[in-house]
């Protein structure tokens, strides 16, 4: 088990696919920053992810997916000192190219499969 | 290729055959000289130990997540991954090591929806697909063929 279970979270979406993990961060952060799968966060979790991985900030809050195997995937939200300090390593590792918004730049979008029929069907 | 080492990748136990193709190919890959090692959740290693109790057909077998992080940390890798997958969760883990681990993926995708899942995977793989749940026969006689060409 992570850390991640034994920190106060909230749960933004829960099982879902990571594709829409993805999208709802992209479209509901105030910054957008792109990783790799096994970026580390909070000490000890490795975020498991389809790159390119979303993580959001949405005020002092770290907003990141997180993929169970038998549930689906989660967007999570934490907010205390651990997260403002994650986003500001974000910040700093993305300095050179600064904070990116999908909103405006479609470039970085990976949907290149055809998904959609399988994530409706998941859902249900 | 012979005595590469081998991840098998289990993803949720929720669909039968999963557990039976899992020690049927750690036992075959074995028996051909790999280095085979089994990582799953803690119930779908739950279910290979009941199974497989005194560990003839799967030697070495280790959690997922804590595998993930040794290929990460850079600490072990392995040259051939088999990941099992029947839904979104087992893609996602499936893309991630692709992405950490310098593995040749083979995409074992299976269940009700697996044309469907197959077609969402974006790395780079070798699928092998059957739609199967509950008879592995059809699975087995796809990994069959794969098998014999990694033993030449």
């Amino acid at each position: 088990m992570s850390c991640i279970e034994q920190m106060k979270y909230t749960i933004l979406l829960e099982r879902i696919s990571f594709k829409e993990a993805r999208e709802y961060i992209e479209k509901n952060s105030d910054e957008v920053y792109y990783v790799s799968p096994g970026y580390k966060i909070f000490k000890d979790y490795y975020i498991i992810g389809v790159p390119p991985i979303a993580v959001g900030s949405k005020g002092n809050a770290l907003v990141f997916p997180y993929t169970k195997p038998c549930h689906g995937s989660f967007v999570l939200s934490i907010e205390n000192e651990d997260s403002i300090k994650e986003i500001n390593r974000l910040r700093e590792s993305d300095k050179e190219k600064g904070p990116v918004s999908l909103k405006k730049d479609k470039s970085l979008e990976s949907s290149k499969a055809s998904s959609t029929s399988y994530l409706d069907m998941w859902k249900k | 290729m012979t005595g590469a080492k081998v991840l098998l990748m289990m993803g949720c136990p929720e669909v039968p055959i999963q557990t039976s193709i899992a020690l049927y190919l750690s036992h075959k890959l074995t028996n051909l000289g790999f280095d085979v090692t089994v990582a799953g959740t803690t119930a779908a290693t739950k279910l290979l130990k009941v199974s497989d109790s005194d560990g003839y057909y799967a030697k070495k077998l280790v959690d997922l997540d804590k595998t993930l992080e040794d290929i990460i940390e850079k600490r072990n890798d392995f040259g051939i991954c088999f990941a099992f997958m029947h839904n979104d969760s087992g893609m996602t883990y499936a893309a991630t090591v692709s992405a950490i681990s310098q593995a040749k993926m083979y995409s074992i995708v299976f269940g009700r929806h697996a044309e469907e899942l197959a077609q969402t995977i974006e790395f780079d793989c070798e699928k092998i697909v059957t739609q199967d749940v509950h008879n592995p026969v059809r699975l087995k006689n796809k990994l069959d063929k794969v098998m014999e060409e990694m033993a030449k």
